[in-house]
């Protein structure tokens, strides 16, 4: 458990070592990234045996950092965190693996890279509200850079807007924060200070800064009309940049709402939560509904995340034990899960076709041509549906259940876009992979040479291992869903989550 | 009041050690190396003058704490802090020094580099009116001419006339503001003053004073509606003037605003709400700062300049600035130490890129930069991390100054308080600047370098005084308490 820190300081020297590595070869660069994000996912696994479950954070490290200010250096986990830390460890090593095939300045792509996931492990460590917000900030800048650099498809816009938009939504945190921190008197940052001072505030105080706190990390986790920055910051990213976009990124943002702003202050929350419910159910539907329009394979998964992590915003809203339970479950679910349709429509298929658009690919009927890409989406898909077996399965369905307890209207219109999401992802499945009987007719492929007699290069061990590795995950959390749901819920009982989880349902 | 020369004497040794450092960089020059090359007689006199200054710099350390000279200076930790922090800003300006503006007249370069030096330094600790006027005209007038001293260039001189112009009106209002609080007090000595306006409230002629003495100060350290000078000065004026103007002319002129203010006419500051109307500095400077930040980032966003850029992005910073002036009634002058030194360390540095690229070709637009990361990755580095600092970017230095100044504002009147909503705007502006300072990071990290452009040669000082910028600003970024917890 002690070690669990030296997740954020390997990494961060990784981070170092690829960069000094890269000048001398890209193979160089590739492996030490590649060990140090195994490695650092083997320390998350290591500490997971080790761990006991319990109510609160268990302390790594607790040291004053800037004393005049009473912020601390805070390190600590309980089973939240440690969940979104396996889930850290194993989005890296996969996001590693495929981008394997990063030939331009790969010592500095793996840089930008491991410094993302060092900031993403200090997020997931931190017991100080300002020291996580340090650590989210560190994660803000790399994505630029990844997505600027290296990334395709209007990268340039892509990445500005998904900084300006995280950054925007720092903001509002930090404000919020500052606010809760000088108005009412805290002696410090720590979660229980910060809530004990909100609860100085006046009721339209409270109610203001739960709204900026809140959807300051709502807008990184993509809650509707706030989402804009995902799809087209996917799309725009290198593969392995869009697994941990999709895959971990996104899943600060819910952290931060469930971990910030949740416990800050009850009224405040009050005062919000069906808002934020119908948000989230909004958006369910509507990325869903966009994603089955949607003409671009990365477009579609870059919304099906946006919809996916619409479940994740309901369970919190519903704040009862069970949907938040079921809400963290479906981040760790969906981090997998988003990684995995990802790293097949950016790595496997559009590097080897350089096409994305559903009508190109119909004529291509990857099926022959990549079985094993093949396979693996559709079992992605699949899971991404919810279908039992799968991490997907458990997650929803949990978070339905909480909700319909919360507002069974709410539970309704998402039961609606879990329908939405069965039929765009079979939608992609179709087009994508296996083509229509008629557009793959002689004469069409005739009509388009280059399409014919299309020689593909095999898929490589990189993206086999990686593919195996989540799907290996997605179908054990599937069928042991309490593996997870043992270290979650025990957290839930935190007396800091007491007055919201208990008090929430209207 | 009986005179105490030998304490004086002793508290000015940094400032003459300064001024015969000048004169020795002069003499050595006119005599023993009269025939030597350029280049030799401008590493002598920069050697000269960084020894000049660390002598200077451990004497400031030495120096005892307290009044000097009945109350005329006032050597409190805020001097010292400033005065090491002008010293260590003027060494990194001597570090970015490569290539002397005017070639033959290095030497006079540096001997006003120092001399502007030793007013600042003065500027610091300061406590007498009249001896802030002395500070500041001689800090002010090597500025005019380091501004103009590349007669090459007809930007220069345009810089060198701009700034003087400006600043001679400046120092007009200043002098007539002085006399205006003479006349209502009867004194020149802050403590005095602020007795008296305790004693006697507040009277016209006070306020027209005082505002005279804000538009002053509102010209020194580049606030709008103020700022006209900055984005030609900055463009025009050779690297390392514009970084001194930036950097260390910033911070002792804060240092003296925040002194001037508080300590002087904290009882003029009226009420620190926006609901109770009374007569006072304080709603005058928020207006100051709110302008600047407003103006400045929007204005920031339009440059395609670097040098315009960093002006604007100046003028944005000084509204910061000035918030933490405001805060510093409260919290103190931590804060608003911490922000202007560690600013200034930034600055410095991305003057420093400025003049290495200028050397070895163009660095005009911002597309000038495009390829850093190939033509040199030392200088994209540290760019990248003196531009996120200039951006708040943690766990760099100048997330903390603006966490520290704004949480500092916050607490000082509450979020209804002029300061608090003034942070708040400051908070929300931060993502606006973001977008421009992306920019520039985006030409020299992601673009790939022009055609024809050369890998640059970085010299071994310049690259020593980079990375001393660099690593400071990411230890104090670690580890910020080193400096907030001196006050």
């Amino acid at each position: 458990m002690r070690f669990l820190p030296w997740t954020i300081y390997l990494t961060l020297a990784g981070a170092l070592l690829a960069l000094a590595g890269g000048r001398r070869s890209a193979g160089t660069a590739r492996w030490i990234a590649l060990l140090t994000a195994a490695g650092t996912w083997i320390l998350t696994l290591a500490a997971a045996t080790r761990f006991v479950p319990g109510p609160g954070l268990q302390t790594l490290v607790d040291l004053p950092w800037i004393p005049t200010m009473g912020v601390r250096y805070h390190l600590a986990v309980d089973g939240i965190s440690l969940t979104l830390l396996v889930l850290t460890g194993l989005a890296a090593t996969a996001g590693v693996l495929f981008s394997w095939n990063v030939e331009e300045r790969t010592g500095e792509f793996f840089a930008f890279f491991l410094t993302l996931v060092a900031g993403v492990y200090g997020v997931f460590l931190s017991a100080d509200a300002l020291l996580f917000f340090v650590f989210y900030e560190i994660a803000i800048v790399p994505k630029y850079f990844l997505i600027a650099a290296w990334g395709s498809t209007n990268r340039e816009y892509g990445a500005m807007k998904l900084a300006l938009y995280s950054f925007a939504g720092s903001a509002m945190v930090l404000a919020g924060l500052l606010w809760v921190y000088s108005s009412g008197g805290a002696h410090g940052f720590s979660f229980g200070e910060l809530t004990h001072a909100a609860a100085n505030l006046s009721r339209p105080g409270q109610i203001v800064v739960f709204a900026l706190v809140f959807f300051g990390f709502a807008t990184l986790a993509g809650l509707f009309p706030l989402h804009t920055w995902a799809p087209t910051g996917h799309v725009a990213a290198p593969t392995g940049a869009s697994m941990l976009l999709a895959g971990v990124v996104m899943k600060l943002g819910a952290y931060g709402c469930l971990r910030v702003a949740l416990p800050l202050t009850p009224l405040g929350f009050a005062y919000w939560q069906t808002p934020i419910a119908w948000l989230a159910v909004t958006g369910i539907v509507y990325a869903g509904l966009v994603a089955l329009m949607e003409q671009d394979l990365k477009f579609v998964i870059g919304y099906s995340s946006v919809s996916h992590m619409g479940f994740v915003m309901l369970g919190l809203a519903a704040a009862n034990p069970r949907a938040v339970s079921g809400a963290v479950l479906q981040m760790f679910s969906h981090g997998v899960i988003a990684g995995l349709l990802f790293a097949v429509v950016g790595r496997m298929v559009y590097d080897r076709t350089h096409t994305r658009r559903l009508g190109d690919l119909r004529r291509m009927q990857l099926y022959r041509l990549l079985p094993f890409a093949t396979t693996v989406f559709v079992v992605a898909g699949v899971a991404s549906m919810g279908l039992p077996g799968f991490s997907g399965f458990p997650a929803e369905l949990t978070i339905l259940i909480g909700t319909w307890a919360a507002g069974p209207r709410w539970a309704a219109v998402a039961a609606v876009g879990v329908l939405v999401a069965a039929a765009f992802t079979l939608r992609a499945i179709q087009l994508g992979f296996f083509g229509s009987a008629d557009q793959a007719a002689p004469a069409d492929s005739a009509g388009h040479p280059d399409h014919a007699g299309l020689h593909l290069s095999a898929i490589t061990w990189p993206e086999k291992v990686g593919a195996l590795l989540l799907i290996g995950t997605t179908v054990l959390i599937g069928l042991k869903p309490d593996l997870l749901l043992d270290w979650i819920n025990p957290a839930l009982q935190s007396p800091l989550w007491h007055a919201v989880l208990n008090g929430g349902a209207p | 009041m009986t005179p105490d020369y030998a304490g004086l004497f002793s508290a000015l040794l940094p400032e003459a050690s300064l001024v015969l450092g000048a004169l020795l960089v002069l003499g050595l020059d006119l005599t023993l190396y009269r025939r030597h090359s350029p280049a030799e007689r401008l590493s002598l006199a920069l050697w000269v003058g960084m020894l000049a200054l660390v002598t200077a710099g451990f004497q400031i350390w030495r120096a005892e704490p307290g009044p000097v000279f009945g109350g005329e200076l006032m050597l409190d930790h805020l001097a010292t802090a400033t005065r090491l922090g002008v010293v260590a800003l003027t060494l990194l300006t001597f570090g970015i020094t490569q290539d002397s503006p005017a070639p033959r007249q290095s030497a006079e370069y540096v001997a006003i580099l120092l001399l502007a030096a030793s007013g600042l330094l003065l500027m610091a600790a300061a406590q007498q009116l009249l001896l802030v006027f002395l500070a500041l005209e001689l800090a002010s007038l090597s500025l005019y001419v380091l501004a103009g001293f590349d007669r090459t260039r007809p930007e220069s001189a345009e810089a060198g006339l701009k700034y003087f112009l400006f600043g001679g009106m400046a120092a007009a209002f200043l002098l007539f503001g002085f006399s205006l609080v003479y006349g209502a007090t009867g004194s020149v000595e802050l403590p005095e003053i602020a007795r008296q306006i305790a004693a006697q409230g507040s009277n016209p002629l006070l306020v027209v004073g005082l505002m005279m003495i804000l538009v002053a100060f509102g010209f020194k350290v580049a606030a709008a509606p103020f700022h006209l000078w900055a984005p030609d000065v900055y463009q025009g004026a050779p690297a390392p003037s514009a970084a001194l103007i930036a950097s260390a002319s910033k911070l002792a002129g804060f240092t003296l605003f925040v002194r001037l203010l508080w300590p002087g006419f904290s009882p003029a500051a009226g009420s620190v709400t926006w609901l109770n109307h009374g007569p006072g500095w304080f709603r005058a400077v928020a207006v100051l700062a709110g302008a600047s930040l407003v103006l400045g980032n929007v204005a920031a966003l339009a440059q395609t300049s670097l040098r315009r850029l960093l002006a604007y992005s100046a003028i944005a910073h000084a509204g910061a600035l000035l918030l933490g002036v405001l805060a510093a009634g409260r919290a103190g002058p931590g804060p608003l130490f911490y922000y202007a030194f560690t600013y200034g360390l930034a600055t410095v540095g991305a003057f420093g890129v400025i003049a290495v690229m200028e050397t070895a070709g163009r660095c005009e637009r911002i597309t000038d930069l495009a390829g850093l990361h190939r033509r040199s990755p030392l200088l994209a580095g540290c760019l990248a991390v003196f531009i996120l600092s200039l951006a708040g970017i943690p766990p760099l230095a100048g997330f903390f100054g603006k966490f520290a100044v704004f949480s500092a504002a916050l607490q000082a009147g509450g979020i209804r308080g002029p300061a608090g909503g003034l942070a708040v705007l400051a908070i929300a502006l931060s993502a606006v600047a973001l977008y421009y300072y992306l920019i520039v990071l985006k030409q020299a990290l992601v673009a790939g370098p022009a055609a024809g452009a050369r890998p640059i040669r970085v010299p071994r000082v310049t690259t020593l005084a980079l990375l001393t910028a660099a690593g400071l600003i990411v230890w104090f970024g670690v580890n910020p308490s080193a400096l907030l917890s001196l006050f």
